[in-house]
């Protein structure tokens, strides 16, 4: 017969169709777990549940918590600190991770600069900014988006110019988030403006102490500081700081940007932020009898966006149950668009229900309104960005459109 | 956890796709065969039966097979894929189904053996005019006498109920509960009333007046969550065959905008159109994940757990299948209204499915009464 009782024949066959994690996995899942939820700080991880900012020091500190584990770059080349992990663990180490409100470990540092050193970089500079770049002891920003040059980026202005030893970099960067804290920027500068617009340009690691170098914060429409312009004149960079080959910037940084869209989703931070929507729901009152979430519309509105995470999640577990060792999953491609929109969907859930008191977003601790009721606004709008950086939303689509339907 | 086929599976899937594709692929032959009762192609059906299609839920002692779930799920999008007429999703999955859960040995191997050769189709009389979905029934009424059971009532809409030769009927039992009957097509004081359904289907009225009736497995036993569950697993079945339309719609779409031309170019040119077909195609991998995930579940959950996974495919189902099929037609144009064009008709198809056994709305009706006792969903914990 068919049915629950039904005894799974797939399970004579090997692994093909079935949920269970092997005892492997499942072992890793717990000590994951059991990591992130003793061993980094509890008040750290609260404020990332609240959605609270942190400062540089706890971004750091959590880092370097997880760095002295050896679980801030288990993707990296094990040479370097990686883990040589299956990706199922990383997808395992990169989900628990966020549900227990750990900070993802920087991802200038961690996902974009750090495998572009360990791929294309000299012996000198791996060993110069490799170990350092694992423990934040280097901030590192990013220098890639221009005024001219976003979605277009291959457009970029900046120049670099040869003289003696040094190159001469000129121009401006913008949307360099958190350069405040920046130790150094990996910069994409245009190097030859006479051939076609990729084949110019070349990537080069900046002291951000520079002579010449400036930093001016822009503030963002939730009021915060969370962005910069970066400004160069006449900076001068030391010839042994270009990475990679002389106008090969163009390979390095489509390497980094695929790696950038790996793990964009951020389906665990999301499922957690919908299950605290939930328990926020269940202790507001409804302003009569009842709570938020005895409100049919509510309830509603949570099964529609868990089954959206779920059917989210599930793909990611595709995806990356699929490229162990192949090409990867074309239905990648959709982990961003639709992890975005659903991290989106649900800062607006938190929004709707704070209600009246989601205007107080500058009151202090003398409000009698409750303090996450406080943050959503300023989150909500913060992360209207989601669906605009790492390659936006739309440009998904044109991936979609164009390598998996052809179009 | 893995979300891949063995060899066997794909091998499962070839055989039943080239079997489909070689009778569906030409939509014209659909067309054909969904225009003159019974609305399918029996010779087809028999040919399901000879490799082993029909019987492969049913156990080994009732002459079936004996595959799981992801077998079943198999056939089910290969099925979709050309939105074949024969009635398996009804007949073996859901009707068969129900002997297989409740029936006793005899009742198994009598009806599930006829059925898994290709002599029988079984149909579940279950809806009732004037009510929604769910396990049980209320209009039609069992009443007994010593060992004798008859029922009374109106069953409709009943898919394949005119042509079914055994038909499996919910009824309330005097005591309580809704229980299951076997009732013979040709059975004195049944009268049935088909017709044909928007999608080529056929479904039928099925007036039970006294008509003499079998109990299902133990008599008087109340059914009603051997229903349930059945209808679950039928659900994920059912999303398994809208998925293998929706793969259809998807492709046929790209290839039309590939080779359609207006104002000299090809409609692929037009960004405002390539961005829904990449919508589409997000929809469509959403889909598929949460359909193979309630697959797996039908083998690794409880009851329980496969209602709930049930009804959250079923909603991505209805929420996806529409979207898709919404703008299959939008982005073909008018081609899609056509009756000789198969978009349309898939389209018709998916919402027959949608409504099969509750759509969307329904499931977030469901799923809403519970939402309020659990933290967080964790797939992998089943």
């Amino acid at each position: 017969m068919m049915g629950p009782d039904e005894v799974d024949v797939t399970d004579e066959r090997g692994r093909s169709m079935q949920l269970e994690l092997t005892a492997e996995d499942q072992e890793f899942r717990e000590e994951m777990r059991k990591f992130f939820t003793t061993e980094v700080s509890e008040e750290i991880r609260q404020a990332v549940i609240e959605g609270r900012e942190l400062s540089k020091e706890q971004i750091v500190e959590s880092q370097q918590t997880l760095n002295k584990a050896g679980l801030a770059v288990p993707h990296w080349p094990e040479e370097w600190g990686g883990r040589g992990w299956s990706e199922l663990q990383r997808h395992i180490w990169h989900e628990e991770m966020q549900r227990a409100g750990v900070p993802t470990p920087l991802a200038f540092n961690a996902s974009m600069i750090g495998p572009v050193i360990a791929q294309f970089g000299t012996e000198e500079q791996k060993a110069r900014f490799l170990p350092q770049t694992a423990s934040l002891d280097i901030w590192w920003s990013q220098g890639f988006s221009e005024p001219d040059a976003g979605s277009d980026l291959a457009s970029l202005r900046t120049t670099a110019v040869r003289d003696g030893d040094d190159w001469v970099v000129n121009g401006q960067k913008t949307w360099t988030t958190l350069g405040q804290y920046g130790d150094w920027i990996f910069t994409l500068v245009r190097t030859d403006p006479e051939v076609k617009k990729q084949a110019g340009i070349s990537m080069l690691l900046i002291d951000m102490t520079s002579p010449g170098l400036e930093v001016r914060p822009i503030q963002l429409i939730d009021g915060g500081h969370e962005v910069n312009e970066v400004w160069f004149e006449d900076v001068r960079v030391p010839a042994e700081n270009m990475l990679g080959e002389i106008n090969s910037g163009w390979t390095q940084a489509k390497f980094l940007l695929g790696n950038e869209r790996v793990g964009v989703a951020p389906v665990g931070a999301t499922k957690r932020n919908l299950s605290r929507a939930k328990d926020l729901a269940k202790e507001t009152s409804d302003g009569n009898d009842g709570t938020l979430l005895d409100d049919p519309l509510v309830r509603a509105r949570i099964v529609e966006l868990e089954n959206e995470l779920l059917a989210l999640e599930l793909t990611a577990l595709r995806v990356v149950a699929h490229s162990a060792g192949g090409e990867p999953h074309p239905a990648s491609s959709v982990l961003k668009l639709r992890g975005t929109e659903l991290q989106q969907a649900v800062s607006e859930l938190l929004v709707d229900l704070a209600g009246p008191a989601s205007v107080a977003s500058g009151a202090g601790d003398g409000s009698d309104l409750a303090s996450w009721a406080r943050t959503v606004t300023p989150n909500y709008l913060n992360l209207r960005k989601a669906s605009i950086y790492g390659g936006s939303n739309e440009i998904q689509r044109q991936i979609i459109s164009r390598s998996i339907l052809g179009l | 956890m893995d979300f891949t086929y063995d060899d066997e599976q794909v091998a499962l899937r070839d055989a039943v796709r080239g079997l489909v594709g070689k009778a569906y692929n030409d939509y014209e032959h659909r067309r054909q065969i969904v225009g003159e009762d019974p609305g399918f192609d029996e010779e087809q059906w028999s040919r399901l039966a000879e490799m082993g299609v029909l019987g492969l839920p049913f156990c080994e002692d009732d002459g079936g097979v004996g595959a799981g779930p992801v077998e079943i799920g198999i056939v089910c999008q290969e099925l979709g894929r050309t939105i074949a007429p024969e009635p398996f999703l009804a007949s073996v999955v859901l009707a068969g189904g129900l002997v297989s859960a409740a029936g006793t040995a005899e009742q198994r191997g009598e009806v599930l053996g006829a059925l898994s050769a290709g002599d029988s189709v079984l149909a579940f009389a279950h809806d009732e005019p004037g009510r929604r979905w769910g396990p049980t029934a209320q209009k039609v009424t069992a009443t007994q006498d010593g060992d004798s059971w008859a029922l009374t009532g109106v069953k409709e809409p009943v898919l394949h109920g005119a042509r079914a030769d055994v038909l499996v009927v919910s009824a309330a039992l005097p005591d309580g509960g809704t229980g299951l009957f076997l009732v013979a097509g040709d059975a004195d004081g049944l009268a049935r009333e088909g017709y044909s359904t928007y999608d080529g289907g056929r479904a039928a009225r099925v007036a039970l007046d006294g008509t003499a009736a079998t109990p299902l497995g133990e008599a008087g036993a109340d059914l009603t969550a051997t229903i349930a569950t059945v209808q679950d697993i039928t659900r994920i079945m059912a999303g398994n065959q809208s998925l293998g339309a929706m793969q259809t719609l998807l492709k046929a779409t790209t290839d039309y905008l590939k080779s359609r031309k207006q104002f000299g170019v090809t409609l692929n040119t037009f960004q405002a159109l390539t961005f829904r077909a990449a919508d589409m195609y997000t929809s469509l991998e959403l889909t598929h994940s949460l359909v193979d995930w309630s697959t797996m579940v039908i083998a690794a959950g409880s009851p329980e757990e496969v209602a709930a996974a049930a009804a959250r495919a079923s909603l991505q189902v209805s929420r996806g299948g529409r979207h898709v099929g919404q703008e299959a037609i939008q982005l073909h144009g008018g081609i899609a209204m056509t009756a000789e064009y198969n978009v349309g008709m898939f389209v018709a198809h998916l919402t027959a499915l949608d409504h099969l056994l509750g759509d969307g709305n329904h499931q977030v009706g469901v799923l809403s009464t519970k939402v309020g006792d659990y933290e967080l969903i964790d797939p992998l914990d089943v």
